[in-house]
């Protein structure tokens, strides 16, 4: 049992990870492997069970905002210390908007 | 006599405040110990000698003015996905080899705000997904009892370098067992605590819901200490709690007579090796000599927690590594002309394979047609595991188990399945499902290598924890055992 390689082809590109025809198959093994492993939760009658986001659902006093004071942040120089590719103050990205 | 590098913190500090040793003498040891063992067990991906001098000499500075704290001048390894100001910050992946933060984590902030040393960043499986260390991009691990064999994983490099010497204590991170299966595979203490003790700010996402900071020591005393020094309340991680401050010291030396100790059936798996549970139940009638009342109890939502937890955490990981598409930090591939061909060449050269499987994994579970069947059914399976601990913690203070089926397993061992590499986890994911405390405690040998058990709590039931562990260990004396390396 193995994904179609058009649905393994669909989640790549809805990630944006480019997969080499290997990958691609090696994935669909894995990938439908994995999620036969998932049926097991199949057996567990959920039907109005709340469902928990994250450990936070358990404690109320979770989530809580700060006050939106401000506060020095990062420089300029500093955000851009780490771009691959800069262009004065900005940085710099292939065109966004195609002719 | 000994050397410096292998005192505990305790004694460590207990010498320094004395002024009988300084922070440089004492750091010096530790990078002579690095030096010495590194070529053999690879538990770091920076080392950060320079800085580390510089910090012991601070140290030393602020003890001669009496200003020393329990961790000022003790040297300590940082996992390399919490973000260190001006040192490099991996994720032990490609995509972020060349990132160098420009802020510190929280975590960071508060152990140099106590002038503790920073020796370098550990070693770990990339951004946190693998249970070896052989998922980092760059090399793997090795376990200091025998070092053809994994340190476990992810925090591997951590647990690896606090049981061979390479630093008296490490920060790692556990996102499904990250930090307690490599205590236990490296014969150290590891803790998780409660989701939303420790502030995760500056810690690089894997899934937000589950992942917490934690400390790897040689002892339970130590491990108190490093929980003192980076617990607390943080404004800048919108779900830290507001707890008050407490000494988990305090409580450390106190009996366990009368504590309800539940021991969940479904925790020894069918799978799991017989010298890891005997050495389990042998820890369970040691703490029941000690006076705890030991009580079979039953979880039996535990056999859905790996598929929860592996549709929960690649979910999250989808979206948190979404960030990565090589325009503001990180590996960038230029070949591409266009903006989506140059982001999928960036993620598909700079993620390394596992990621890349997670990644996959989170976006099918969540994708049009999906959601309900995977997302949604695990976040409801989700309340269902938390609803069996609530139940059982109203008639046990704490639960006793296996930290790992198994021990540490030979490298290359279990690289081809990526199932049986998630199997390992079994006995630790339903703990950060739950966004409970656990910790792993030395607790005896199997084969000639190191056994963990551990202790579940209910929420911040840490205290409890730590006074349990270290009944046992001043029990047993396991974690004064130490690799021959």
């Amino acid at each position: 049992m193995a994904l179609e390689p058009s649905e393994v082809q669909h989640i790549a590109a809805l990630a944006r990870i480019a997969l080499t025809g290997e990958e691609q198959a090696a994935l669909g093994q894995q990938l439908a492997q994995i999620l036969a492993q998932f049926e097991i939760l199949g057996e567990l009658d959920t039907t109005d069970v709340l469902p928990t986001a994250h450990a936070g659902d358990l404690a109320p006093d979770l989530s809580v905002l700060r006050d939106d004071t401000p506060s020095p942040g990062l420089t300029t120089e500093d955000v851009l210390s780490n771009a691959p590719r800069r262009e004065g103050q900005f940085f710099r990205v292939r065109a966004v908007l195609e002719e | 006599m000994a050397e410096l590098w292998q005192l505990s913190i305790h004694e460590a500090s207990q010498r320094l405040q004395r002024r009988e040793i300084s922070s440089l003498e004492l750091t010096r040891s530790s990078l002579a110990r690095i030096q010495q063992v590194e070529g053999q067990i690879q538990a770091y991906l920076t080392i950060t000698v320079e800085s580390a001098l510089a910090q012991a000499r601070e140290a030393d500075a602020c003890i001669a003015a009496g200003e020393g704290h329990p961790l000022t001048g003790i040297p300590l390894q940082i996992k390399d996905l919490i973000c260190t100001k001006g040192i490099r910050t991996t994720c032990a992946s490609r995509m972020l080899e060349g990132y160098t933060p420009v802020y510190n984590a929280t975590v960071v902030e508060k152990l140099l705000g106590q002038h503790a040393v920073v020796l370098g960043k550990g070693n770990m499986d990339e951004f946190g997904m693998g249970s070896s260390t052989e998922n980092s991009a760059f090399h793997p691990s090795h376990n200091p009892w025998d070092t053809g064999r994994v340190p476990g994983g992810s925090s591997g490099g951590s647990a690896a370098a606090v049981a061979s010497g390479e630093a008296l204590a490490a920060v790692g991170s556990d996102t499904g067992g990250s930090i307690r299966q490599p205590a236990a595979l490296c014969g150290v203490v590891g803790l998780k605590p409660t989701y939303g003790l420790v502030s995760r700010y500056g810690l690089v996402a894997f899934a937000s819901s589950l992942d917490q900071i934690g400390p790897l020591t040689r002892d339970v005393t130590d491990c108190a200490l490093m929980l003192n020094a980076i617990a607390g309340h943080d404004p800048r991680d919108a779900t830290s709690l507001p707890q008050p401050r407490q000494d988990y010291t305090a409580t450390l030396g106190q009996d366990i007579r009368g504590l309800r100790l539940g021991v969940p059936g479904e925790y020894f798996t069918p799978g799991m090796q017989e010298g890891v549970r005997q050495a389990v139940l042998a820890g369970i009638k040691t703490l029941e000599g000690l006076g705890a009342v030991i009580q079979p109890v039953s979880l039996p939502t535990t056999k859905y927690a790996l598929a929860c937890y592996y549709i929960i955490a690649p979910s999250e990981c989808s979206a948190n590594l979404a960030r990565y598409d090589g325009v503001k930090y990180g590996y960038s591939d230029q070949a591409a002309e266009d903006m989506w061909g140059a982001m999928e060449q960036t993620r598909g050269h700079g993620f390394g394979p596992e990621v890349k499987r997670r990644i996959m994994l989170g976006t099918y579970a969540l994708s049009s047609g999906y959601y309900d069947a995977y997302y949604r059914k695990a976040q409801q399976v989700r309340t269902l595991i938390r609803q069996d601990f609530d139940r059982v913690f109203a008639e046990v203070d704490a639960l006793v188990t296996p930290t790992s089926p198994v021990v540490a397993f030979p490298l290359g061992d279990k690289t081809a399945d990526p199932v049986q590499m998630y199997l390992i986890d079994v006995c630790t994911l339903p703990v950060n499902i739950a966004g409970l405390p656990a910790m792993s405690v030395p607790c005896g040998f199997a084969e000639g290598l190191p056994v963990g058990m551990q202790l579940i709590g209910p929420r911040l039931s840490e205290a409890a924890l730590l006074r349990t562990a270290y009944a046992y260990q001043q029990a047993t004396g396991w974690h004064e055992m130490r690799p021959a390396i």
